[in-house]
């Protein structure tokens, strides 16, 4: 199991290094792909070539034949793979609900038809492209223009915002999109299978290792317990990995039919194909105000397109109900189905695209008004949350904006067109409000204080790169008063108590609970072996006597002075370790009514720099003000921030997945054509955090900051291309060509 | 990905025996070399080149940069861009070069690209890289998927009803502005081919990219002798700021006299099907004043043979302002 040590000492709050960056650099860190096993296997799919169809015919009879080939499995010799049947929330939950091979039809382009199985990569390759499938191929639908296939579905909605919106003087009514983009972690989604006649140990590039358990029993038609599923270390996943996709039961169907181990890693085309994207949206925003801009209404209806055979809706109003106060609202939703791969969550999934739409919107209204994009979002700040009626526990956004627009120097602005320059430069400014959930889900945690001094912490959640090892710690150590070094984390393994997927910026608030009940028990176990222990030196003593502080059991009446180590207690009556566990239940999907709207929040402030003669656009600083509750640890949660930046610079100019008109191909399925931010594009990011601990959601009121930072900026880069150039730009990304045919 | 057999090349001689027996020196080729690997490797792995013999010539002895006594510069065809980038006399007396080198690519790319692989780089065409695609450039005669599909990033200058794909290279846009020549070996001795002849348009045959013929090997590339005074620039637009291929790119190769431009040599990158010489635009500044409406009148003339596609008819506007950049950055240096 993996051991991650550090020195630091440890203090919530802090600004602490990451207690697994050593293995990481070092290359000790065992990522998914890493994992070898005597005898293993290499799998490699066979996509389908066409996006609409069925499989007339599929012969393997050369690929069988050829060098170091073991098997090739297709739909009528993979042997049984079974839907998952979800029960509730997100427990046995996937986005791609059709198990794989599963029949002839063709649905989207790069389907698994099926999986070669060799002695070595390179042979599975060769053999793979010698599998002859014949195609009756069908005209496929990958239209990037969504048309409602029926009546929408309402969201939300208060008032009357139609009559409201009919007769305004002062209204905004435009179209919004945002194209397919591609998770493209650099880690490849990976599965290492190994089955051992009876069970099945699945090492993944998982962000919720307890759920794919859940979907894998399902799939592979034996009970939970007998599937293990280990993701110790993640190269990031952006919500693309947290739920299973087929080629996870690929691997392990192939594992137990050769009983042998099998590796299979998708291929940066896959990634395109096989594992999720996030979703075309469409969004018609309509807004009103009065003179003085207050907001009268607000309609936001969105479409995002989804598989043929699955309903992933992108949830772009998730922020349109609470974030700014009007009494007539509607959000509607509409899914429009496309011969493209089932889309799933991708970091702020419909909250990042939709803000686009609504704060791109406030901003135009803005300009209608002649009023500051900031004032006008001060003047509709709501005392509480609209959408439900509830107060907030805790929101800040009106000293996010204030604070940022300080930092960014904002009151220099000229609001005129192309008015700022700067060594010869164009100069925009633009900003945008952000918002993010903030939510629980049940969690389970052991904490065992050991009798060498050290303790260790465990729990079946993952950390996907962002720094959740070093938070467990870091909560061990503010109860226990141990040294981070002497904690030992223990996460991604199926067999620890099960813990939260790493997704929707919940897993710091959700373990926090847990690891600090589990560490409160932990250490009540101390104080009984102190008072039963007839070697002890508080034998005899109730336990309500005794305090548990900095490692040390002590007289509460005569105080540290009578300290011992804990370690010592333990060794004194033979005991190994004291072991606590801790659960807590989950906000998110909860029937218990609420009674607060729990929120992050935020403002961006964004500068670009346009130089019209060679067309060049840069985005060259950043402000961000974040209001996600008490910061655990700033070092790692700036990094969270800026990464997050970075994203929304590749969301506002670059990212785009293109998808071939007539065969339904995602066409730029590779990183030198699928462009996303390097770091030459990164701008100067300047990080706060508001640090306002919200006491609703954990006791050391931490939300999370995993998505909120991606939320807003691309509208604020937009926001402020407009005012360098003039140019609005609707339908992401921003490219040259909008830009050129204007300036 | 198929399986092949890699040779060793004892010498000079031996790589072209072996590659003599190929079928072609083109698209389809059976015989393949290899240096830097860095396109050739690349589309291997994705079964657009399916060579059964690949011939490492990476120890072969033509790594040398070196100035010959009548003033030219010899640059060996295993020369690595890092390292031509970053040699003193390319830096000194051959800007340009040195600047579309650093423009292209990422740093790990140019330390393994050499000289006469950058000049066979391949087209980033999707349709070219993705064997389900018809491409005639990879297929004769299967047709060109991306003439009504995703061409934003396509040529506008030499394409045919066959093929609209992009030369990607930044280098061959700097040689092809300082009028390099392409020595090249066979077995029966040296040619030596102006670097204009040595790329072809895709015409009916874009499967043809130069006139290379089997067992034929660049030796080395061939710069005429630097003239004081010269001046230079290279401009590259893209989307992102690193690590893209161009949009449209300029290279300026200028000699003024008396705020004057006298002999001007002009390539584009990034919009055509071959790097683009552009003599309209050498005509149109050529004996003309160093200003702002000469500069852009020579960046007019220079596409005014363009033919945009569906979506890349912004690469005839983006290509003028680049052109006309790239003569003010030229010329406004000492």
């Amino acid at each position: 199991m993996a051991t991650i040590r550090n020195t630091v000492p440890a203090t919530v709050g802090g600004s602490l290094p990451r207690i697994d960056g050593p293995l990481k650099v070092s290359g000790a860190a065992m990522y998914t792909s890493d994992h070898h096993f005597p005898g293993m296997l290499y799998a490699v799919p066979v996509c389908s070539t066409i996006a609409k169809g069925r499989i007339a015919s599929l012969d393997s009879s050369v690929a069988v034949e050829m060098p170091g080939i073991q098997a090739v499995y297709h739909q009528g010799n993979i042997g049984p793979l079974f839907r998952s049947a979800p029960a509730s929330g997100l427990s046995a939950y996937l986005d791609e609900r059709r198990p794989p091979l599963e029949d002839d039809v063709i649905r989207y382009y790069g389907q698994y038809v099926a999986v070669v199985i060799a002695q070595t990569f390179e042979q599975a390759v060769a053999a793979a492209s010698a599998v002859k499938v014949v195609y009756t191929e069908e005209k496929p639908d990958a239209r990037t223009h969504l048309d409602p296939d029926g009546k929408p579905s309402v969201d939300s909605s208060r008032g009357t915002p139609d009559e409201v919106f009919a007769s305004a003087s002062i209204k905004h009514d435009e179209t919004y999109g945002t194209p397919v983009e591609t998770h493209n972690p650099i880690e490849l989604h990976a599965s290492v299978a190994v089955w051992d006649g009876q069970s099945f140990t699945l090492y993944e590039t998982s962000q919720g290792v307890v759920n794919h358990r859940e979907v894998l029993a399902q799939m592979l038609g034996v009970p939970q317990e007998n599937v293990r599923v280990i993701s110790r270390f993640l190269g990031s996943g952006f919500g693309g990995k947290l739920f299973p996709w087929p080629h996870s039961a690929l691997a392990a169907a192939a594992s137990r039919n050769l009983n042998r181990p099998v590796k299979l890693v998708v291929s940066r085309q896959m990634m395109f194909q096989n594992v999720g994207h996030r979703p075309r949206t469409q969004q018609r925003v309509r807004l009103s105000a009065t003179a003085e801009g207050r907001l009268t209404s607000l309609q936001h209806d969105y479409l995002n397109h989804t598989s043929i055979l699955d309903d992933y809706k992108e949830n772009c109003g998730e922020a349109t109900t609470y974030l700014y106060g009007t009494p007539n609202l509607r959000v509607t939703s509409g899914l429009v189905r496309r011969n493209i791969g089932t889309p799933t969550s991708m970091r702020g999934p419909g909250a990042v695209p939709g803000l686009f739409a609504t704060e791109s919107a406030m901003d135009e209204l803005a300009i209608k008004l002649k009023m500051d994009p900031v004032e006008l979002r001060l003047l509709n700040e709501p005392e509480k949350d609209e959408g439900n009626d509830l107060p907030f526990s805790s929101r800040h956004l009106s000293e996010c904006l204030t604070i940022g627009a300080r930092k960014f120097g904002w009151s220099q602005r000229t609001p005129e067109v192309g008015s700022m320059k700067k060594d010869g430069l164009t100069l925009g400014w633009g900003m945008a409000s952000c918002s993010w959930i903030a939510e629980r889900v049940s969690t389970e945690a052991t904490v065992d204080l050991r009798n060498d001094g050290t303790a260790r912490v465990s729990c079946a959640t993952q950390d996907i790169g962002t720094g959740t090892y070093t938070i467990l710690a870091q909560i061990v150590s503010e109860k226990t008063g141990l040294p981070l070094d002497k904690i030992e984390v223990v996460l991604g393994d199926t067999a620890l108590p099960p813990g939260p997927i790493s997704g929707g910026s919940w897993a710091t608030a959700s373990v926090i609970p847990a690891v600090s009940q589990a560490a409160q028990n932990a250490m009540q176990v101390v104080l009984t072996a102190a008072t039963k222990g007839k070697n002890s030196p508080f034998s005899g003593q109730e336990t309500d006597a005794l305090n548990f502080e900095n490692g040390q059991v002590y007289l509460k009446e005569k105080g540290g002075e009578t300290g011992v180590a804990f370690h010592d207690i333990l060794k004194q009556s033979n005991i190994n370790a004291a072991s606590g566990s801790g659960k807590s239940e989950g906000t998110f999907g909860s029937t218990a009514p609420r009674k607060y709207s729990t929120h992050s929040f935020g403002a961006q402030f964004a500068e670009v720099t346009w130089q019209p003669e060679i067309a060049r656009l840069r985005v060259n600083r950043v402000v961000t003000v974040i209001d996600a509750g008490r910061i655990m640890n700033s070092r790692p949660a700036r990094n969270q921030i800026e990464g997050s930046v970075v994203m929304g610079v590749g969301m506002a100019l670059f990212e785009k997945t293109t998808y071939d008109p007539r065969q339904g191909a995602p066409i730029n399925s590779n990183l030198a054509d699928y462009i996303v931010a390097t770091h030459a594009d990164s701008p100067e990011i300047d990080v706060t955090f508001l640090d306002y601990p919200d006491l609703v959601l954990n006791e050391f009121g931490a939300r999370g900051i995993g998505e909120i930072g991606h939320a807003g900026i691309a509208s604020a880069i937009t926001s402020a291309v407009y005012h360098a150039t003039g140019v609005r730009v609707r339908e992401l990304p921003v490219h040259i060509e909008d830009l050129l045919a204007h300036t | 990905m198929d399986t092949f057999a890699f040779i060793k090349a004892r010498d000079v001689s031996h790589a072209i025996q072996a590659a003599s027996q190929s079928n072609t020196a083109q698209q389809g080729a059976e015989v393949r070399f290899v240096a830097g690997g860095t396109t050739l490797i690349d589309l291997m792995k994705l079964s657009v080149e399916r060579p059964s013999q690949v011939i490492d010539i990476n120890h072969l002895p033509l790594d040398n940069v070196e100035k010959l006594p009548d003033g030219r510069l010899k640059i060996g065809a295993l020369v690595r861009n890092f390292d031509l980038a970053h040699h003193e006399i390319v830096q000194n007396e051959y800007s340009v070069l040195s600047q579309a080198l650093l423009a292209g690519a990422s740093a790990q790319l140019r330390n393994m690209a050499t000289t006469a692989g950058n000049l066979l780089q391949r087209t980033r065409c999707v349709y070219f890289r993705n064997t389900a695609m018809a491409c005639n450039k990879r297929e004769p005669g299967s047709g060109c998927s991306a003439i009504e599909g995703d061409n934003r990033t396509l040529a506008i200058l030499g394409t045919s009803s066959n093929c609209i794909a992009t030369n990607p290279s930044d280098m061959n846009v700097a040689l092809t502005a300082l009028e390099a020549t392409i020595h090249v070996q066979d077995k029966n001795g040296q040619r030596d081919i102006p670097i204009d002849d040595f790329f072809v348009v895709p015409g009916s045959t874009p499967q043809r990219e130069n006139v290379l013929e089997p067992g034929d090997l660049i030796t080395h590339v061939t710069l005429p002798p630097s003239r004081h005074g010269t001046k230079y620039a290279y401009l590259k637009l893209r989307d992102r700021a690193s690590y893209e291929f161009a949009l449209a790119s300029a290279a300026v190769v200028a000699d003024v006299v008396d705020n004057k431009f006298n002999r001007v040599r002009i390539a584009l990158g990034g919009v055509g099907t071959k790097p683009w010489r552009s003599r309209e635009a050498e005509q149109a500044l050529e004996g003309r004043t160093v200003d702002q409406s000469v500069f852009r009148e020579a960046a007019v003339a220079a596409l005014s043979e363009a033919r945009p596609q569906s979506e890349n008819g912004f690469k005839i506007e983006l290509a003028q302002r680049c052109l006309a950049h790239a003569l003010t950055l030229a010329t406004e240096t000492a």
